[in-house]
């Protein structure tokens, strides 16, 4: 996949749309058909670790979001300049520091987020998808369209973990946001009825079922099958 | 492309520098940010030993800051159980007292701060006495604070945190529901033997009607071990100071 966008990009015009058709299937394509989680399976270990609540699960996507797109955003700049032998470890360099950034940020201005994702910030690093697509995408591309890519696919990472996160939640804690959902829900219909939380959810387990289920319906949906 | 391996070092040694001086650049400008926020959090784990966890995030920093001022005083103790105001002519203070740093050194040569809850609109009377604690758990330091009521034996309320037990099985001490657990226990028996609290293997079991007993952490049980020694070795430290300050032995104590 990587080695066919990076020949393609020689024979397009300099005058593309900002938003060409090309360039949103860029964005659009890892959110569902190539989602790195469903699809191909990457950066399970954090969707499993984070996603017992939304707020930190938010958090934890838009940390991902920065990092991939600047990242992306770098590497597609040095492209050029960066010593192929090296490459790795230059990529690794780029997104270690992006990652201890997001890291010193959060621990200045949001201290009980940044204890509560404790490593799993850090784990960002090590997180497949991320180095991915700096070595499948940003090194043969252009800036412009290596930053879509880097969002799309880190929209794709996102949008999974807060809808695993939005049932653990639900289900597991009966609330949202921290809002407690299943109190007022039981209040409507009197003191005896109790909405029951399931311990299971807050578990990793539940995450396991939960992604299960998802990349079930999703695969069923688009008739995807592994070869 | 095939680079020359001058070129090679070259460029690694710019991006080294480059990424070095963004990061210790930006480190630099948040220390300042990064310590109060440290500090909130000490304060409120504090407060939350003896204050329910809802209640203290409905607070915003500034009212916590105030309600800290207002209601909590504090002082330093030796192992004695004596008042320690100065220390090789450096003047102490409990907010500063580094319990981790303290905690490598013999435990007669440590400092142990004491923080006190004041009863609300009366600064002389106390509500209770909120203790430090520091330990090993199983990746890592834990530590808390204790608040012990005036009786100096049964627990007002706890709070834990942990520098890096596992998520799900041994940083459970920071939840509210297992800190809940601790509370109305008592340290001493009926001898006046000070036996702290032990959680206990397994889970689920119900140790209500046992005042030393607490259910355990189903999975992290080297983590509930080292609670268990947290406390027991803090509270032997801190006896002597709790002796001279019972309540009905030394009636309010100098505050």
């Amino acid at each position: 996949m990587s080695t066919d966008t990076a020949e393609k990009e020689i024979a397009i015009k300099e005058s593309e749309a900002l938003l060409s058709k090309r360039r949103k299937k860029l964005m659009t394509d890892p959110l569902v058909d190539d989602n790195p989680i469903t699809i191909q399976v990457l950066g399970i270990c954090s969707a499993l670790a984070v996603t017992t609540q939304m707020q930190p699960t938010l958090v934890m996507a838009l940390s991902v979001i920065f990092v991939m797109v600047m990242a992306n955003l770098s590497i597609s700049l040095l492209r050029n300049k960066i010593p192929t032998r090296v490459r790795i470890i230059v990529q690794l360099a780029v997104v270690a520091s992006l990652v201890t950034l997001v890291n010193e940020v959060l621990q200045a201005f949001a201290y009980d987020m940044y204890k509560e994702l404790s490593v799993f910030v850090g784990l960002i690093i090590t997180n497949c998808i991320v180095m991915g697509r700096l070595e499948a995408f940003a090194l043969g591309n252009k800036p412009y369209d290596s930053v879509l890519d880097g969002f799309g696919s880190a929209l794709g990472y996102s949008w999974i973990i807060l809808t695993v996160a939005f049932f653990r939640e639900l289900w597991g804690s009966g609330s949202l946001f921290g809002i407690p959902i299943f109190d007022g829900i039981s209040s409507l219909f009197g003191s005896d009825f109790q909405l029951a939380t399931n311990g299971l959810m807050v578990s990793p387990v539940g995450a396991f079922i939960i992604l299960g289920l998802l990349i079930w319906v999703q695969r069923t949906k688009t008739g995807y099958v592994e070869h | 492309m095939q680079q020359s391996n001058a070129y090679i070092i070259t460029f690694s040694i710019i991006l080294t520098v480059v990424l070095g001086l963004l990061l210790s650049g930006t480190a630099e400008v948040l220390k300042p940010i990064q310590k109060k926020a440290e500090e909130l959090d000490t304060k409120k784990q504090i407060l939350g030993a003896v204050m329910a966890a809802d209640e203290i995030d409905a607070m915003k920093p500034e009212e916590i800051n105030t309600f800290y001022q207002n209601r909590i005083s504090s002082k330093v103790v030796n192992i004695e159980g004596e008042e320690v105001e100065e220390q090789d002519g450096a003047q102490v203070t409990a907010e500063t007292i580094d319990v981790g740093k303290n905690y490598k050194k013999a435990p007669e040569d440590r400092l142990y701060p004491v923080f006190i809850f004041q009863e609300e609109g009366n600064e002389d009377a106390v509500a209770s006495y909120i203790f430090p604690v520091y330990g090993n758990g199983l990746w890592d330091n834990i530590w808390g604070y204790l608040a012990l009521q005036t009786d100096m034996e049964t627990i007002e309320g706890i709070t834990f945190s942990h520098a890096g037990e596992t998520p799900g099985l041994g940083a459970r001490i920071t939840s509210t529901d297992v800190q809940q657990r601790y509370k109305e226990k008592s340290i001493y028996d009926e001898s006046g033997e000070l036996v702290s609290v032990v959680m206990q293997k397994g889970e689920g079991k119900d140790y209500s009607g046992e005042p030393h007993k607490v259910d355990g952490l189903s999975g992290a049980t080297i983590t509930a071990e080292g609670v268990n020694r947290m406390l027991k070795s803090y509270l032997e430290h801190y006896k002597a100071y709790m002796e001279k300050n019972k309540e009905g032995s030394s009636r309010m104590a100098s505050n």
